[in-house]
């Protein structure tokens, strides 16, 4: 099992977003994704920036891949896509069919992100066929369903051909909007935003009204520029043993401002240190994690923000 | 422009035909596609009678097969184009890549549509599907700017739809997870957006309070009307204020964008609503009929009229309409 770092959702200075990958090549990491994917007006790291950093960090023993934007909506989201996709010095992850059709078109492989529309093993063959090499599973399918799919890659005589990554830790990406739901929390137009996702290095938290009577109920979601993310973190890091079992090779941590070199290190000893004869309970006394609200329900195959405590047959 | 509307039911195809429609898109009876809602939709027998009526009046009829098939219900999909196919649809709408490739391998001459759950925003995108599927039309996702489709029309290999008239999704179709965040259903793997099933509404002492799954969607005060608690569309607190954080409860309507659309080249509008009533299906197709035949009439002078306006905003969610992401202030 290996551990990747999905890129940065949230808008940070460009001295953060250094200072992070720093500290990320410090950690038994073994996969980077870098790049702008939430919001072609960031701008802290132009697409020449990031093609520059991702060279750099190559030099690391990482392995790095450039991830690009989610949402396309004009011409100069294309121009960007594809200076990143023809000049990238390492693998590209495709967010949108765009970036899928200028990979395939070019004859360059790809990693499928988690916003490309994955649900059975027919679809993954399409992009097999495209030259994908690795996917990240959409983050609503569930345990069986993951299992059902690759196994039946596997009849259909590919699936030991490609990678799966599953999204293992951080606030969901849930959606994306044409709209700025925080400069709209701000009272600004998008067009005069301001950057103002700048101020949140974690996203701006949304609760329900009941927020206001009961005090601290659990975050409802997460706003993030023009992206909705899930209230709470999801942690499916105890689920590595199973995880192995189905067939994923990578599992994928997605970063906060604080912690995220702490919950690598962390996957990475209870992965090295431990048997996959482990019970549940000393794989998470091993896993000290961050007390944040968590969540792990979609792979469970029940609402995304419940907490589950294991399915039957579980250890 | 091709008038394309939505039907739920036998009745509200009926009503579509006889009052203009020029295309009707239905759904079969099971989560194939992303009005799978209890009451709604049709069988093989239902299809066949929408079938023979919309032939007698020369309109056609277009098939939504517009979820993503799960692994273990493939086959439920693939009876679904094969059942679409042995009917001689006009079209299937689709957006699933698997499914696409599906239908494209096995029925090469039957039209397929991409549909908007498949999320397209560019002709880069678009391209893609239609060199493996050969894909003949696309329905825009309701995130692009005027301006935006404009540029995606000039360039695409395809026909392109858009959505006219009705209730808004906020975010990139295709894209949202929202629904199945709070309850375990999403448009993606279950055709329902904030399912029915986990609706409640509470009376308090102070308010009428609205429910998803538990989660407090909205809270009204006496007299203040009250909307169905799709997600996306309630009030919740962000930094201790409370308002429509992501969007307010309206409707989309493009009667004033006819002309623009027309001139950059789309071929179809798009009404929404399926799950809505004969009756809502009969006002909205009326008004887009007389809207469009007005603009093919005379299309220098066309403005939509007032009464349209009226019929239109009477029908609409808070009774409210807006030209959303088209224009780009709304963004």
């Amino acid at each position: 099992m290996k551990i990747s770092v999905g890129p940065i959702y949230y808008y940070w200075p460009r001295q953060q977003v250094m200072d992070f990958y720093q500290e990320i090549i410090q950690t038994p990491v073994d996969v980077i994704y870098l790049g702008e994917t939430v919001c072609a007006k960031r701008r802290e790291l132009r697409s020449g920036d990031w093609l520059k950093l991702a060279e750099e960090l190559c030099d690391s023993g990482k392995k790095i891949v450039l991830s690009t934007l989610t949402l396309i909506e004009s011409r100069a989201d294309i121009a960007a896509l594809k200076k990143l996709c023809s000049q990238s010095p390492c693998l590209v992850e495709a967010n949108d069919m765009s970036a899928v059709q200028i990979l395939a078109d070019n004859n360059l492989p790809f990693v499928a992100g988690p916003s490309i529309n994955i649900y059975n093993a027919q679809a993954l063959q399409v992009l097999y066929q495209k030259g994908m090499q690795r996917w990240v599973m959409p983050v609503e399918i569930m345990r069986q369903n993951l299992d059902g799919i690759l196994k039946q890659a596997m009849t259909m005589g590919f699936g030991d051909k490609i990678e799966t990554e599953v999204f293992s830790y951080g606030k969901l990406p849930l959606a994306y909007s044409a709209r700025c739901f925080t400069a709209r929390a701000k009272n600004l137009a998008k067009d005069g935003c301001q950057l103002s996702c700048m101020d949140y290095p974690d996203g701006l938290p949304l609760h329900s009204q009941e927020f206001q009577v009961h005090g601290e109920t659990p975050k409802l979601f997460t706003i993030n520029g023009i992206q909705t993310q899930s209230g709470q973190c999801y942690n499916l890091l105890d689920q590595w043993p199973i995880m192995h079992k189905i067939g994923v090779d990578i599992m994928r941590i997605s970063p906060g401002s604080q912690g995220t070199a702490d919950v690598i290190r962390q996957l990475s000893s209870a992965l090295s240190g431990a048997s996959a004869d482990l019970s549940r309970a000393q794989i998470n006394s091993q896993l000290k994690l961050i007390a944040e609200e968590q969540c792990n329900g979609y792979w469970y195959g029940v609402p995304g923000m419940d907490s589950c405590a294991g399915l039957a047959g579980d250890k | 422009m091709e008038l394309v509307c939505p039907a739920g039911s036998l009745p509200a195809l009926k009503a579509a035909i006889d009052k203009g429609a020029d295309a009707v898109y239905i759904g079969f009876k099971d989560d194939t596609n992303a009005r799978h809602f209890s009451g709604l939709n049709f069988n093989d027998r239902k299809a066949q009678k929408a079938l023979d009526y919309a032939r007698g009046q020369g309109v056609k009829i277009f098939v939504a097969i517009n979820t993503y098939a799960q692994p273990s219900g493939w086959e439920r999909w693939q009876r679904a184009v094969d059942l679409a196919a042995d009917l001689s649809v006009d079209a299937l709408i689709i957006a699933d890549m698997g499914i696409l490739n599906y239908a494209a391998q096995r029925y090469p001459q039957l039209p397929l549509h991409l549909s908007v759950q498949g999320s397209c925003t560019s002709a880069e995108g678009l391209t893609f599907y239609h060199r493996e599927f050969g894909i003949r039309r696309a329905v825009l996702p309701r995130v692009l700017s005027l301006d935006q489709v404009k540029t995606v029309a000039k360039q695409s290999p395809v026909d392109l739809e858009v959505f006219g008239f009705g209730s808004l999704c906020i975010m990139a179709e295709g894209r949202c997870h929202l629904s199945s965040y709070v309850t375990d259903q999403s448009p993606n793997n279950s055709g329902v957006c904030s399912p029915a099933k986990d609706v409640r509404w509470t009376q308090t002492e102070d308010y009428l309070e609205s429910r998803l799954n538990n989660i407090l969607i909205d809270r009204y005060q006496a007299g203040e009307t009250a909307g169905y608690p799709t997600l996306c569309k309630g009030r919740f607190a962000v930094e201790a204020t409370v308002f429509h954080a992501l969007e307010e409860p309206v409707s989309l309507n493009t009667l004033d964008l006819i002309p623009q659309l027309s001139a950059a080249g789309i071929k179809a509008i798009k009404l929404e609503g399926r799950q809505r009533s004969p009756a809502y299906v009969a006002q909205i197709v009326s008004v887009w009929r007389s809207a469009l035949d007005s603009f093919a009439k005379a299309p220098e002078s066309f403005s939509p009229k007032v009464e349209w306006i009226q019929k239109l905003a009477n029908v609409s969610e808070g009774a409210q309409t807006t030209l959303g992401a088209y224009h780009r202030a709304w963004q």
